[in-house]
């Protein structure tokens, strides 16, 4: 058989960060976390964490305080609708083009 | 039964075309069969499911909801590894229509057995090609079988033929006319097929131990992945599938001929031609049409005409060439159709025409529409539609804009 490129001929990758290219670039707006309404940084304490376990992308760190990583967060804002205290702001970007 | 020629062994037995189909399966020893009974393929799933429950045939028989869950367990078992049939008709063919597309984009070697039938609305069980016309821009290989002994041997060759050109391929056949027509058919040793089908070989495979993401969105562009390496995009995925059909005429003939160098019975040629050395009006006509066809062409022949037949044994690919060599001498091409592409014309009139177009061949095509609905065909109304195109001839229309049906409006 012959093969070119990639030597694929189906859509096939490793499972992998980044997979589909830096989709932070999809953003229109971002969620802004305010620490001092947030459980665990509130608490200093390893609770809630509704937003790392909702986060369809698995780009908020399940840390105290969480994270967001920017880079591939495509501010779906599901973070800030579970938010039970809610302590996130979804935010637009400055620019239609963040890039 | 030896045959003289390749000295190979086998048993001729009584079988209908469903039961070809099904020990067709089983002598390429398939691992995983999913298919969900319908009528007329019915008998297919049940031959199986008895080879497996009698320990006849080692492979996982699995049991689904419906014909689109049938094809979505076989192509995962192929991306697991295992050769997988399925068999099905009409209105399964099109409820798995979706996983046929994804089968072919994933190149997948599935074998398929189509029992064609009819396809509603208005509800019928009979006989014609719509359904697996319908999906022939899935990307699946297609051939038709004129007879229980070519479904056989289509099947075992169609897994070698998959195989190697990594696309799935359906095996097309009448329902009633060969699924429930017993004819006699020889079956080659289980040894004999072992030589001439090796183990499959899958071009990419799901490990655990290896994960991997199959089709996930793939843009339209060619981008680098996470590990840095330049991977195809959406159009270039699909131009290797127009390529890898393009290309398998050749693997086509080639299985085909190592066929009959095992078997005794070859299968080198894309297309059955009856009587075309001097024939000047040719006949076409797919599936068991073909053979009826040739009944038609002996009748003509009786009354004087020089006509010839030509049954196509592969519809995708198209095997372009060859019909426009087998063509070549012809001054009238009479296309029978158990289809029809509504609002234009019978799909394979509309193949023969795109071959000849721009070829020294200049001559007139006439189509009929029949047999829908399990409509008999006989030769005599062949013979009779033939000898009204040659009359038609001196309208001096080459080719007419809509076929005509052999029916009672």
């Amino acid at each position: 058989m012959q093969t070119r490129g990639c030597g694929h001929i189906c859509g096939e990758s490793s499972p992998g960060i980044g997979e589909a290219g830096k989709t932070g670039e999809w953003r229109d707006s971002y969620p802004l976390i305010d620490l001092r309404k947030c459980t665990p940084a509130k608490q200093n304490k390893p609770a809630c964490f509704q937003c790392w376990l909702y986060c369809p992308d698995a780009v908020i760190s399940k840390t105290i305080p969480v994270q967001v990583n920017l880079e591939y967060c495509k501010g779906c804002g599901i973070c800030a609708e579970v938010c039970p205290v809610h302590a996130i702001t979804m935010v637009a970007e400055e620019t239609s083009c963040s890039s | 039964m030896i045959d003289k020629k390749s000295g190979s062994n086998s048993d001729i037995q009584i079988l209908d075309g469903n039961r070809a189909a099904a020990i067709g399966a089983k002598l390429s020893r398939v691992q995983v069969i999913a298919a969900y009974p319908i009528t007329p393929q019915t008998p297919v799933t049940e031959a199986l499911s008895e080879f497996v429950e009698r320990g006849e045939l080692d492979a996982q028989y699995i049991a689904v909801e419906s014909e689109h869950s049938a094809l979505a367990v076989c192509t995962s078992a192929s991306i697991a590894g295992a050769r997988a049939f399925t068999a099905t008709s009409s209105h399964g063919l099109a409820y798995m229509h979706e996983m046929l597309h994804w089968a072919a984009g994933t190149r997948l070697p599935l074998v398929l057995a189509c029992v064609n039938r009819a396809i509603g609305a208005p509800w019928n069980v009979l006989n014609d090609q719509q359904d697996s016309i319908s999906q022939r821009d899935t990307g699946w290989i297609q051939i038709y079988a004129r007879n229980n002994q070519e479904i056989l041997d289509s099947v075992i060759q169609a897994y070698k033929i998959a195989e190697t050109v990594y696309v799935p391929v359906m095996i097309c056949y009448d329902g009633y006319i060969l699924s429930h027509t017993e004819m006699p058919v020889a079956i080659p040793l289980q040894q004999d097929v072992d030589r001439f089908l090796p183990q499959y070989r899958p071009h990419t495979i799901l490990d655990s131990s290896n994960p991997k993401n199959y089709n996930l969105v793939t843009l339209a562009n060619p981008r680098i992945n996470a590990e840095g390496v330049l991977c195809h995009g959406y159009m270039e995925l699909r131009y290797l599938l127009q390529e890898a059909l393009q290309n398998s005429r050749e693997t086509i003939r080639k299985v085909g001929q190592e066929f009959g160098e095992l078997f005794g019975r070859s299968y080198t040629d894309l297309l059955w031609k009856e009587k075309m050395e001097d024939a000047d009006i040719v006949i076409v006509a797919m599936g068991s049409l073909a053979m009826e066809a040739i009944v038609a062409s002996k009748m003509l022949r009786e009354e004087g005409y020089k006509t010839g037949v030509l049954g196509l044994r592969l519809f995708r690919p198209f095997p372009k060439a060859d019909v426009l060599k087998a063509l070549s001498k012809s001054r009238l091409v009479v296309i029978f159709d158990k289809n029809i592409s509504y609002g234009s014309e019978g799909a394979v009139c509309s193949e023969i025409k795109a071959a000849l177009y721009g070829s020294q061949v200049n001559a007139a095509i006439r189509n009929f529409i029949v047999g829908l609905g399990g409509r008999d065909v006989t030769a005599r109304e062949m013979a009779d539609a033939v000898k009204k195109s040659i009359a038609s001839l001196t309208e001096g229309v080459p080719n007419k804009g809509y076929p005509e049906w052999i029916c009672h409006i």
